[in-house]
């Protein structure tokens, strides 16, 4: 395997979404190109940070109070008084 | 009442669908930051991201009935709130002057099969754990993520920020599966680059010599 068929199967090797023969080729490949390695695991390092970085934005508190209310209003409408 | 033990999605699906706002609001204020993110990740605008938001939760109220798997509350919600965040950004984008035929050549597919070959190879210094205890890297991260083109951008965001399914997130988005995983990997190794020179050793400690 050359460099640029790993590329095409990157995001699959790294999901872990690929047979093992194209598993066994791949890493093969790797072992012997420490190019391969490193952008393997920077591209591993990236998904990461993103995964464990929580980025979550607060919704502004009178948006939140305007969802709120028009969730009640709809559920109202919907569906009487009920609990 | 029950208190100690959080209710799982699926349970409050149940029970809003029986009747129960308290169950409904639970769902609402358990995930409208991330429909929040999300909408704003898409849409760039605080007012049209509250709309955005408040209209994906009112539609799940109304279609409650029809989400079969509880469990995957979440993932539907962002659906829904992904393609409102559509059609507010093709609201703009549809200008007066512009023919049907350019409007429809916007959503072409380009060639989505070349990948681009990584540029710089570069190890970084350190492991994400490390670099998350530093401020800065949140805002370096926000701000590689919002230099992305918007239809990477929001591939990215859906698989590997909110993990929904490449099978959800065709459907959220109007694409194939396999558009879904081009855009993706593209997305992947865009950031890559990015955050590489940045947290990349020097070119005087790389392993790898040219």
């Amino acid at each position: 395997m050359r460099c640029e068929q790993l590329l095409r199967i990157l995001g699959d090797y790294i999901d872990g979404e690929i047979d093992p023969q194209m598993c066994e080729l791949f890493e093969r490949h790797m072992a012997q190109c420490p190019r391969c390695q490193v952008v393997v695991d920077t591209l591993r390092r990236t998904i990461a940070l993103y995964r464990e970085g929580e980025l979550v934005f607060e919704m502004p508190l009178p948006f939140r109070e305007r969802l709120h209310q028009a969730i009640r209003q709809r559920w109202q409408e919907k569906f009487g008084s009920q609990k | 009442m029950w208190g100690a033990v959080e209710q799982s999605d699926a349970e409050l699906v149940e029970r809003a669908r029986a009747g129960d706002l308290s169950a409904f609001e639970a769902l609402v204020s358990r995930h409208e930051n991330r429909v929040w993110t999300l909408a704003k990740q898409i849409v760039r605008h605080d007012e049209d991201a509250a709309d955005v938001v408040q209209d994906a939760f009112l539609t799940a109220l109304e279609h409650l009935q029809e989400l079969r798997d509880g469990e995957r509350f979440g993932a539907w919600l962002k659906q829904i709130a992904t393609r409102l965040a559509y059609r507010v950004l093709e609201k703009r984008r549809r200008m007066p002057t512009q023919s049907l035929e350019a409007l429809l050549n916007e959503g072409a597919e380009e060639d989505e099969e070349h990948i681009p070959h990584p540029e710089l190879i570069a190890d970084w210094r350190d492991s994400p754990e490390a670099l998350l205890q530093r401020k800065e890297t949140m805002r370096i991260i926000e701000q590689a993520l919002s230099e992305l083109p918007e239809k990477y951008r929001a591939v990215f965001w859906l698989r590997d920020v909110e993990q929904l399914s490449t099978r959800e997130t065709a459907e959220a988005l109007g694409i194939s599966e396999a558009n879904v995983k081009v855009r993706l990997l593209r997305a992947r190794l865009m950031l890559r680059e990015k955050l590489t020179q940045i947290f990349g050793a020097d070119a005087s400690q790389q392993l790898i010599s040219e």
